[in-house]
């Protein structure tokens, strides 16, 4: 592909775009939580992708191995995360922030280990398949109701609405949150725990529950995830998800919900465009051309505006 | 998944109870690391006699000799993030990198012009050395001045990470390299235990360096200004410590040996890809907590034993489950004795 064919059939891509605004959602929905921690509450969570991945692999594993229904399956899966949140939490949230962040990245490494190599449970590198029924009924559903207003060819139109209101949703939840004396609290934590718990608020119990909140979110990242690329196998849930994830967060700014999805587009609209520039590079290559561009986001952001695009200086806090 | 009872929580258990003599202690060096160090020895060769008993002779001085080879890069990779920490509160998620960075520049001269092994170790270890270097005068330096956070800190030393490993990649792809060493000759002793040439070079290659760097640490101006600087950055100024300097020589040693580490590692492992330090590098995180972070004997002592551990492990549960060994260990320090088996008792 070249740059020419934008200019001259800009609806030509407009699938591609759209699977590009699908990958962006997931990763918005994916950073709020990361935002409710790292931006509201100064734990910084390194383990995102695990959560994300004990969503999705419970998800599929208890409709596919057990046969539970989705409508079941999903609130179940959700609920399995945040308990994770919580194992993972109880101890970590002790620790000093950077041990926290090692922490977490290795309890998120863990549960990749696990994916990889309880096969049984989870089919090793091969993933799982076959837990979309449901949303294959609702796709067509949704095509046809499109084709009536002649847009029934866009098949990626299903997936870019769901996952954006998906989004818009737990935005609200999570704004409407920072506005009640719970997310006062929390951010009264990040500024200063001692004060905190001076004033009778047990810091403890709040930044588990910030924890176990953002794997849970990160647990719907995961579904929306497994859906887009219809298997659960590993690798999709590595490390690097979080890393981009924490790109995403400082480009559009710690400490606002919002900035979260215009950092997420900008970055995803980048790393997508790239592929227009027909560079003489193989696939691999490529590949590593973006994660190297998302490090250059982090350090260039970080070093010369760490509040990001629409953060605030004063909200930038790491418990030492 | 139900934790089997294996060695490591043996291990740590023991140790931790004949640690606990000296909870008031406060210097973290000195006279009480060479008795936690001594205790930690014996606390190892009670785990070898337990293992040989349950498990046989062959088996467990098998995985001992393993555990060693692992043991000697992770130590010599944990002991630059140690002092990196220690002097500069740094988490540097970049180190694993440094070891990629390193093996690699000792691929550039070994298989690309022909150098000897020896020499490509030489220059992956000057290579690696310079990087940290310039890294400290670009970045590093430049954001202290400005006080930046630690979470901008943590954040740029992540960037950082990602760009010289797919720096590397793209420049020289993902396939899997080999550096020109013998990895088909082999030699048996002591009864049984089987190890190839070159990873018996790796050990004790390994293991001199090691005792070189505590030496250093231990007996040298710039060990002690180090460790003072470490210790308290206030103090240390006051005693004329030029910490310009020191941080300059941190680098310089802690890049020094994560290249040297990485070229090992790619000696002993046979294969390197960009992404090997990085998979490493948690494995370093947990060498150097399991040892108290920010002390670099701790490091030194936390990599053998992490290496150790790990390949005792194996004589119970699949070998798979090796890294996961490992970054159960990293979590159960943290939450048994953060401040890790050599560390000093909590400050806040």
């Amino acid at each position: 592909m070249t740059l020419y064919l934008i200019g001259i059939a800009p609806f030509a891509h407009a699938d591609f775009w759209l699977g590009v605004g699908i990958v962006a959602g997931i990763y918005s929905i994916f950073t709020l939580g990361l935002q409710l921690n790292v931006g509201f509450t100064g734990i910084v969570n390194l383990g995102q992708a695990g959560f994300m991945a004990i969503g999705a692999y419970a998800m599929a594993i208890l409709i596919v191995t057990y046969g539970w229904s989705p409508w079941l399956a999903l609130p179940v899966a959700t609920l399995i995360a945040m308990l994770a949140g919580v194992i993972v939490a109880m101890p970590a949230v002790r620790l000093r922030g950077d041990y926290l962040a090692i922490a977490t990245i290795a309890a998120a490494e863990i549960v990749q280990s696990t994916a990889q190599n309880a096969i049984s449970l989870t089919g090793g590198n091969n993933g799982l398949l076959g837990f979309d029924a449901a949303w294959q009924t609702i796709q067509v559903w949704l095509l046809g109701a499109l084709s009536t207003i002649g847009l029934g060819d866009m098949d990626q139109i299903p997936l870019f609405a769901v996952t954006w209101i998906t989004f818009a949703v737990l935005l609200a939840i999570l704004v409407t949150l920072q506005h009640t004396p719970w997310g006062r609290v929390l951010r009264a934590i990040r500024e200063d725990e001692d004060a905190a718990e001076a004033l009778g608020k047990n810091a403890y119990a709040y930044k588990v529950q910030s924890l176990a909140l953002a794997a849970g979110i990160g647990a719907i990242a995961g579904y929306l995830l497994a859906i887009n690329i219809t298997l659960i196998y590993p690798g999709t849930y590595s490390a690097d998800f979080t890393f981009i994830g924490f790109a995403i967060l400082v480009l559009g700014g710690l400490g606002s919900y919002s900035g979260v999805a215009l950092g997420s587009v900008l970055l995803w609209f980048v790393l997508e465009g790239a592929r227009f520039l027909d560079l003489p590079l193989s696939a691999d290559k490529v590949a590593a051309l973006r994660l190297l561009i998302v490090g250059l986001v982090l350090i260039l952001v970080m070093a010369l505006r760490p509040q990001g695009i629409l953060g605030k200086r004063e909200e930038m806090v790491l418990r030492g | 998944m139900r934790p089997p009872r294996h060695p490591p929580f043996l291990l740590m258990l023991t140790t931790a109870s004949s640690l606990e003599a000296t909870p008031s202690e406060t210097a973290g060096l000195g006279l009480s690391t060479g008795v936690r160090g001594l205790a930690l020895l014996g606390g190892a060769a009670v785990v070898v006699l337990i293992l040989i008993a349950v498990k046989g002779y062959q088996p467990a001085a098998q995985a001992t000799a393993n555990g060693l080879v692992a043991g000697t890069y992770f130590a010599l990779g944990a002991v630059g993030l140690a002092l990196v920490f220690g002097v500069l509160r740094l988490v540097n998620f970049a180190h694993g990198d440094f070891l990629t960075f390193g093996a690699y520049a000792a691929l550039l001269a070994n298989a690309f012009f022909r150098l000897p092994i020896i020499v490509a170790t030489a220059i992956a270890i000057a290579a690696t050395a310079l990087l940290g270097t310039i890294l400290e005068l670009a970045i590093w330096r430049p954001m202290r001045a400005r006080r930046a956070g630690g979470l901008q800190l943590l954040l740029i030393a992540i960037g950082l990470a990602y760009v010289i490993r797919n720096g590397i990649q793209i420049a020289a792809g993902t396939e899997p390299r080999s550096l020109q060493v013998d990895v088909t000759s082999a030699v048996s002793f002591m009864g049984g235990i089987r190890l190839g040439t070159t990873e018996l070079t790796v050990v004790l290659v390994g293991l001199v360096v090691l005792v070189l760097v505590a030496i250093m640490l231990s007996v040298s101006r710039l060990g002690k200004e180090m460790r003072a600087l470490a210790d308290n950055v206030g103090l240390a100024e006051v005693a004329g410590v030029d910490t310009g300097r020191v941080i300059i020589a941190t680098w310089l040693v802690a890049g020094g040996l994560a290249g040297l580490a990485g070229v090992l590692v790619a000696a002993a492992v046979g294969v390197l890809t960009p992404q090997f330090g990085f998979q490493l590098l948690l494995s370093l995180f947990a060498a150097t907590i399991l040892g108290g972070i920010g002390n670099a004997y701790g490091a030194l002592a936390g990599g053998l034993l992490l290496g150790l551990t790990q390949e005792w492990s194996t004589l119970f549960i699949d070998p798979r489950w090796k890294l996961a060994v490992g970054f159960a260990i990293l979590i159960l320090t943290l939450l048994i004795r953060p401040n890790g088996l050599l560390g000093r008792p909590a400050l806040k």
